[in-house]
């Protein structure tokens, strides 16, 4: 176990170079002179080369990117040339409402996708099966810039019940949750399924069946253990889908995460934040699953021999 | 199963024949009539007006057009080069194979469409800039499944046979592999198509895609989002369009994945 944890650690870390040094080498993409682009045509030239040398891009490209590391090291990610503050301060900010949306999602996203694709998996060929998958195929197809404002249309417009934007108090978390859940919710009711069905043609389900064990009992005691192996790698995949549809769902609910902040940088042309920005949803996602993979070598006693 | 392919089949044709008749049909969609501003679903235009009083039929047409062409670009170029790069990858080993599969660790470890958004919003908005975003994060996928079927592909005796022949690299790839690892890469390539339809869409969505007068699907739900209040078919009729393609892409995907049995092709 312990040279798998080391070996996958040691991978991320590559990774996460990588991810900063292509980070790094997006304000180089930017057409023409970046910072041209960020000051405007009618910049003056002293201002123009006063914020050169503060982004450090008159310096040689490896020299540049040297003091990207070493100022990420340090957790020192610059400032922002629209408001002038801190990005990390401002990064932390907005990192707690895209955590708030993002856990609110999953959990959404595991309150459907579990019972509907047990239930599709228990009745399998049936027409809960079929509206299942129907949900599930719909809800992929429903892409989340779609599935905000036509929520919107209905609970906040026709309806009434919910606000339209915001982010003050749990009724404006409700939509923008629902919109980004939703699409997890589709693919992870797919996977419950389907893991669910491999997992009930098992000796040991047939054992416990045999035993007298009530249905429920045996999908709660033993399927659903067994099945959630899979289910939670796949969860631990798609959460950086999750991250990246924030992006959009915060845009449209005005909900003030890093989403937000990515979309009104790029807006502004504030390169910096944007980078910044790019690197900590990257990094979570890296993050993330890692986790996910130590905690799949943990619940499964195979992995962990396997490596 | 048929009904639901053959609709899906239909939608298909459909959406690639409007593309195509295009800039045939006799189409006005940046036509402003201040007369008819915001006005909902009537017999002349089937889906209303939009806030400039533009035929909303006319202009998802158009986004038809961008949609369609928008993803061909994309794919097409992602598939050839992500299929090069695996293949040379898969058959050449070592270094080289290690290489990249860093790379291609690198760019998966960007969320979703994320880095499409950033390089896009950096590029500048266009749709040129979209598709050139879009490309650069779509070939990972192509690279990946290339990759890892010619890596199962050739320790096969006939692709040693013509090794020992003497056939030249190139020429195995193409004749010998690539005929091998094609089921997949189509199956990819549908789900791509569709991917890449909803990609362009929240590009332009987020005002990073298609730019005014132009028409795309994702800006029309952008400008609809305004007003929702007074004129939701802004909104619905663009969002049904994505919906109806990418559900038919998907489910001919689908199909295509029970006709060509991937996993009996690779086992062979």
């Amino acid at each position: 176990m312990l040279t798998y944890l080391i070996k996958r650690i040691i991978t991320a870390f590559f990774v996460l170079l990588g991810v900063s040094t292509m980070v790094f080498l997006l304000i180089h993409i930017v057409p023409g002179d970046p910072v041209q682009a960020m000051l405007g045509e009618s910049a003056q030239p002293a201002d123009l080369e006063a914020m050169r040398i503060a982004l450090g891009l008159h310096l040689p490209l490896l020299q540049q990117w040297l003091e990207f590391m070493n100022n990420l090291l340090h957790l020192d990610l610059g400032e922002s040339f629209y408001s002038r503050r801190d990005i990390s301060l401002l990064l932390a900010e907005h990192l707690g409402p895209t955590a708030i949306l993002a856990v609110a999602s999953l959990l959404i996203a595991i309150c459907i996708a579990v019972p509907l694709g047990s239930l599709a998996a228990m009745n399998r060929g049936s027409h809960w099966d079929r509206i299942a998958m129907g949900f599930s195929t719909l809800g992929i197809a429903i892409p989340n810039f779609w599935m905000g404002p036509l929520l919107i249309l209905i609970f906040s417009i026709a309806l009434g019940w919910l606000p339209v934007s915001g982010s003050k108090g749990l009724s404006s978390l409700i939509l923008p949750a629902i919109t980004l859940g939703t699409a997890l919710a589709a693919l992870l009711s797919r996977m419950v399924r389907s893991s669910l069905l491999e997992v009930l043609t098992e000796d040991y389900i047939t054992a416990a069946r045999a035993r007298g064990m009530s249905s429920a009992r045996v999908i709660l005691r033993h399927a659903m253990p067994n099945a959630a192996l899979p289910v939670i790698t796949v969860l631990g995949m798609q959460l950086g889908g999750l991250l990246a549809g924030a992006v959009i769902t915060e845009t449209i609910f005005s909900w003030p995460g890093i989403g937000q902040l990515t979309i009104e940088s790029i807006q502004r042309r504030d390169y910096p934040v944007v980078q910044a920005c790019v690197l900590v949803i990257s990094f979570t996602y890296v993050f993330v699953n890692l986790l996910t993979d130590l905690c799949y070598g943990m619940l499964d006693p195979r992995v962990r021999l396997e490596q | 199963m048929t009904v639901r392919f053959s609709i899906a089949t239909t939608v298909i044709i459909l959406w690639c024949l409007l593309a195509l008749l295009a800039s045939v049909l006799p189409l006005d969609p940046d036509r402003i009539v201040l007369q008819k501003i915001l006005v909902a679903p009537e017999w002349q235009s089937w889906l209303g007006y939009d806030d400039l009083g533009r035929s909303i039929v006319d202009r998802i047409i158009i986004g038809a057009r961008t949609s369609l062409l928008v993803a061909v670009c994309v794919v097409l170029v992602s598939a050839v080069t992500g299929t090069l790069l695996g293949m040379l990858a898969g058959w050449l080993g070592g270094w080289c194979d290690h290489l990249m599969v860093v790379v291609l660790d690198i760019f998966m470890a960007f969320p979703g469409i994320l880095l499409a958004i950033a390089m896009a919003g950096l590029l500048g908005p266009g749709i040129i800039n979209a598709v050139i975003a879009l490309t650069l994060v779509g070939w990972v996928g192509f690279a990946r499944l290339a990759r890892a079927q010619t890596l199962g592909i050739k320790q096969r005796e006939h692709i040693t046979a013509a090794h020992a022949l003497g056939t030249r690299g190139w020429r195995i790839g193409r004749q010998h592999i690539l005929p091998l690892i094609a089921a997949p890469l189509i199956i990819e390539a549908t789900f791509a198509v569709s991917a890449t339809v909803i990609a362009e869409a929240s590009l332009s969505f987020l005002g990073l895609g298609v730019q005014a007068p132009g028409s795309s699907w994702g800006s029309m739900i952008r400008e609809g989002t305004r007003y929702m209040l007074v004129a939701p078919h802004m909104v619905l009729a663009p969002g049904i369009a994505i919906c109806l393609v990418v559900l038919s892409i998907n489910l001919l995907g689908d199909r295509l994945r029970d006709i060509l049995d991937v996993r009996q092709t690779v086992r062979g």
